[in-house]
């Protein structure tokens, strides 16, 4: 199980950073996504992993760790996602406005790569 | 006064921006006249607070010894429940922090507010994700603090709209929520090293931290670092910095004078409480490399004030520069130094807020109400601007008689000064407080021990000796050439902007739009007045942050209050 976890998150981290470094907008939000759906899993990891044990406290059972899942992590992880998503909805509303505002869908509103920019009077008309 | 309000109101940073900022939510986009009222009125109650917990703390306790004020939110003890406490250095930020909110507040009352939605529950969630930040001892609640200043940063730096701010926003916003990710990262692998999120807690427990787990502890404390380092504009990982700030409406860059701080305050706070000397084989564990991203980061920023032609980046490189060597000098571990930069960085930030506020003035002034001129919209202006051209029919040698004698405009004059100002604190030039901040690290970076020791007197404390070493003397160059480059600079924007400038009208300069540069520049000059006063509680601070055994005892001694029913009835 441990391996199956690392690997996921290892998977999605990794495409999210390469994603993360594409100059599209659009590529940059998905992999700040995977980086933040890897992170939440990661947080689980760090509760360490275990089988049919719940976090809350059962009436038959003693209340020890050996018999319960540490319920920390999953609190964190879940004030995580929601900070996580509404932060991802914010960063959209501005890829829309920046997309509506230079015409383009790239993180630098512009697709001259290297040379001089333009003069930034015609980029305000360029739409 | 303040001792029968005291733990509860330090909780009240945080619950009176929050209360302020939902019930202007509710005013709607109407009744702007009343909202400036509001926000006014609760930023200068805010200020007020800050001000009375920095007298209490400083009343509490002799000097030396460390004073903390703890609130427990839920009531919970320590390593179960969130605590808040507030020691000195927390009260210095948040008093820091109140002023800058003050007159960044009262500027945009002037103007700046009309330029969007929303702006002034924004800057209340802002004041709030301040103060928690500052006031906060649960790592996973500095998180939250910091994603609630951050999420209302992000609609600040978008107020007012326009393509470059959109695109600074952008910029900033994919670099924060990827610290914010690195941030979760190293705060779980932290939970997962020790067991416990609480900062005093994780301080007990990391000497005690197995050492085949000490790996992972230091790479988990590497990430967090990485997180805030970022927040703090250290030098490879600040290149958001300036065109986010540059952009930003004057009274939000001046605001966010401060947040770069923030970063900064939780390094100093997590290293010396986690990493101090009594945290066994992790003690002092990532000086070197602060000390080292410092220096670079200073360099870069003094090279970036020399290349700025607009106005904006200026400012926004002196608050990298002011960055760099924070860093540096905490990185060294000693409570002289550290005295001498949280000096400095009350002095600088206040500085760099004037700053802003300063250069959004005479911008206005220089392009005659628009915000950039056109061939300044990129930092690609020509070294001879338009200006600098002698105009046809002007004469400008010395037979030009008129000249002589012919007042100043005031307006012209309370520009020219506030620029002359914010110039000689940002170079830290003599008369005032950037002169002192600068004086006093420099000599303790080549006294670490004081005057009454000699050069080759060691003290019985680990790694420090009297004697300056290699990295001592280049920060010492590179704290005196970041500030003639700083100068160079500043003259050079100075000369361009009130010397050069010909044929242009007499700026229309508002009250509420001088008191607040005016207040900044005043709050730099008392604290040149009073620099023994500030001097010795800076060394207090520090000396606190040497030995935070007493801030862990403070929090996790604190005993939640009995509930009263139970307390009733034996």
């Amino acid at each position: 199980m441990e391996i199956v976890l690392a690997i996921a998150i290892g998977v999605l981290t990794s495409s999210g950073v390469w994603l993360l470094l594409r100059p599209r907008t659009f590529q940059v939000i998905m992999g700040l996504s995977l980086i933040a759906y890897a992170v939440n899993l990661f947080i689980f990891g760090m509760g360490r992993l275990s089988i049919d044990r719940e976090p809350v406290l059962l009436q038959h059972l003693p209340a020890t760790l050996q018999h319960y899942d540490d319920p920390l992590p999953q609190a964190l992880v879940l004030t995580a996602i929601v900070i996580g998503f509404a932060m991802t909805a914010l960063f959209l509303v501005v890829m829309m406005a920046l997309r509506g505002l230079s015409g383009s869908d790239h993180v630098d509103g512009t697709e001259d790569l290297g040379g001089d920019l333009p003069p930034a009077g015609e980029l305000e008309d360029g739409r | 006064m303040t001792a029968w309000l005291m733990p509860h109101l330090l909780v009240a940073p945080i619950l009176l921006p929050m209360a302020t900022g939902a019930l202007m939510l509710l005013l709607g986009e109407e009744r702007r006249r009343l909202k400036v009222g509001v926000n006014l009125l609760s930023t200068a109650l805010w200020f007020a607070i800050a001000i009375a917990l920095l007298r209490w703390v400083d009343g509490q306790g002799q000097a030396g010894q460390a004073a903390v004020g703890i609130y427990l939110p839920g009531n919970w003890q320590a390593p179960f429940g969130i605590v808040l406490a507030l020691d000195r250095l927390s009260a210095l930020m948040l008093a820091l922090a109140g002023l800058v909110a003050c007159a960044s507040v009262l500027f945009a009352a002037a103007r700046w507010h009309r330029a969007g939605v929303h702006f002034h529950p924004l800057f209340q969630f802002q004041l709030m994700g301040l103060a928690g930040a500052f006031l906060t001892a649960d790592l996973f609640n500095l998180f939250v603090f910091f994603e609630i200043m951050l999420a209302a940063s992000y609609g600040l730096l978008l107020h007012g709209s326009g393509r470059i701010r959109v695109q600074a926003s952008l910029h900033y916003i994919a670099i924060n929520l990827a610290a914010s990710s690195l941030f979760l990262i190293g705060a779980s692998m932290l939970y997962g090293v020790t067991g416990t999120l609480n900062m005093a807690d994780l301080a007990q427990r990391i000497p005690q931290v197995a050492a085949a787990d000490r790996g992972l502890l230091h790479a988990a404390a590497g990430i967090l670092a990485v997180a805030f380092l970022a927040k703090a504009a250290i030098w490879p990982l600040n290149f958001w910095l300036v065109p986010a700030y540059s952009a930003a409406t004057a009274p939000v860059g001046a605001l966010f004078a401060i947040m770069s701080k923030v970063g900064l305050y939780t390094l100093l706070r997590l290293w010396t409480l986690l990493f101090s000397a009594d945290a066994g084989a992790s003690a002092f564990f990532g000086g070197n490399w602060l000390i080292a991203g410092g220096m670079l980061t200073l360099v870069f920023g003094a090279i970036g004030m020399v290349a700025s032609q607009k106005l904006g980046n200026l400012a926004g490189y002196s608050v990298v520069v002011s960055s760099g060597t924070l860093l540096a000098a905490f990185g060294f571990g000693q409570s002289a130094l550290t005295a001498g930069a949280l000096y400095y960085l009350l002095s600088s930030t206040l500085a760099a807020s004037a700053l802003f506020l300063v250069v959004d003035l005479i911008e206005r002034w220089r392009n005659d109400g628009a915000t950039f001129a056109p061939h300044e919209r990129d930092d690609h202006a020509p070294f001879l601007s338009p200006d600098l051209k002698p105009l046809v029919g002007i004469n400008l040698d010395e037979e030009q008689q008129v000249l002589i004698g012919r007042a100043i405009p005031a307006a012209i004059a309370f520009l020219g000064l506030a620029f002359m100002g914010c110039a000689v604190l940002v170079a830290g030039l003599p008369p005032l407080s950037g002169f002192i901040g600068k004086m006093a690290m420099l000599s303790a970076l080549l006294n670490p021990l004081g005057l009454d020791h000699g050069i080759t007197d060691v003290a019985g404390v680990p790694g420090i000796s009297n004697t300056p070493g290699a990295p001592q003397w280049t920060l010492l160059a590179l704290v005196i050439g970041s500030g003639l480059l700083s100068l160079i600079a500043m003259s050079r924007a100075g000369i361009r902007h009130f010397w050069a400038a010909q044929g242009r009208g007499v700026p229309t300069l508002r009250i509420a739009e001088g008191v607040p540069v005016g207040a900044l520049l005043l709050g730099c000059m008392l604290l040149t007045v009073f620099g023994g006063r500030a001097l010795r509680y800076t060394q207090d601070t520090a000396d606190a942050l040497r030995q935070p055994q007493a801030y862990m005892q403070a929090v996790m001694q604190a005993r939640p209050v009995p509930n009263p029913v139970k307390a009733a009835t034996p």
